[in-house]
């Protein structure tokens, strides 16, 4: 295989002789999303509204809700039960999950009136449904973890609906040991997983413009040598391309 | 182990609900309704700090 100069940002990536699967994977991933795409410095005006910060709230959450999860697990239930501080880190890993499915709601509701799946954006509307709907169930085994009578009842309120539904003897809610393994390692894996997707594909595609800005945005028009309309008056000329991330 | 029994019981509590007409719900779940339909319309209403400097 002949060495190759790494492309520099934005630069399109010509590589006709990779012929290894390694070299073909990296020439994909380079097209679909080049360096200044994944990591931009700049983003188009519109994004400088409160209707784009919830993603990056749950997000936040989300992480908080790692590091506390690990800090639990490692010192055990007898810590978080009986003493202060584990009592504490429980409470916030607790207030983590409340806001990051209160985040994920209002940020789901605004993309939704948005129509946030327009311009190619129906896998990352998907991968979000997907990370809602295994963040319930990661959230469902937390409950169940409390190891008190509200996560007994939990337990039994539920275990007829799963097994109605075949899935009892893999997902088994009396089964303390085993909703345990799901609950601090393959569930959070998944959710980790399908979020770290709908961001890249966010990155990949951009993120998506207010309806109202559609077909008459200046910033979506950077690929026209010159704009259909000017842009604002408080913009600088170069907006036009700062807005690389949106198609 | 019997502190951590006596611990984990004392977490437990009725709750308060909140019904009408059959329908009926607890309160940290009504809250945290409201919260998210405050939060959704202040993020329409409100401005962005710093949103007109921006590029």
């Amino acid at each position: 295989m002949t060495a190759q100069a790494t492309p520099g940002p934005g630069t399109p990536v010509e590589e006709p002789d990779a012929h290894t699967w390694t070299g073909r994977a990296r020439r994909w991933l380079l097209k679909k999303l080049p360096p200044d795409k994944l990591l931009p410095e700049d983003q188009p005006s519109y994004v400088a509204s409160w209707a784009y910060v919830f993603g990056m709230g749950a997000i936040a959450s989300l992480l908080w809700i790692v590091i506390s999860g690990i800090v639990l697990g490692l010192n055990g239930p007898q810590w978080y039960h009986v003493s202060s501080l584990g009592n504490f880190v429980n409470s916030t890993h607790l207030w983590s999950v409340e806001l990051f499915f209160i985040f994920m709601v209002v940020h789901l509701w605004l993309k939704f009136w948005m129509a946030a799946w327009r311009g190619g954006r129906v896998l990352t509307w998907i991968t979000g449904v997907i990370s809602f709907v295994v963040s319930i169930v990661a959230a469902f085994t937390g409950y169940l973890l409390q190891t008190n009578f509200d996560s007994q009842w939990i337990a039994f309120e539920a275990k007829d609906a799963l097994n109605a539904v075949g899935v009892g003897a893999w997902f088994n809610v009396a089964n303390v040991g085993q909703l345990f393994t799901w609950h601090i390692t393959l569930l959070p894996l998944a959710v980790g997983a399908v979020v770290i997707l709908h961001v890249l594909l966010v990155r990949v595609h951009g993120v998506v413009p207010p309806l109202e800005a559609a077909e008459s945005d200046a910033q979506l028009l950077h690929n026209r040598p010159e704009p259909a309309e000017p842009p604002e008056p408080t913009a600088p000329p170069e907006t036009a391309e700062s807005g690389g991330a949106v198609r | 182990m019997t502190g951590w029994l006596v611990a984990s019981v004392g977490t437990v509590g009725d709750g308060t609900y909140f019904g009408w007409d059959g329908f009926t719900i607890q309160s940290g779940n009504l809250i945290v309704i409201v919260v998210m339909i405050i939060l959704f319309v202040l993020a329409l209403v409100l401005p962005f700090p710093g949103g007109k400097r921006r590029k």
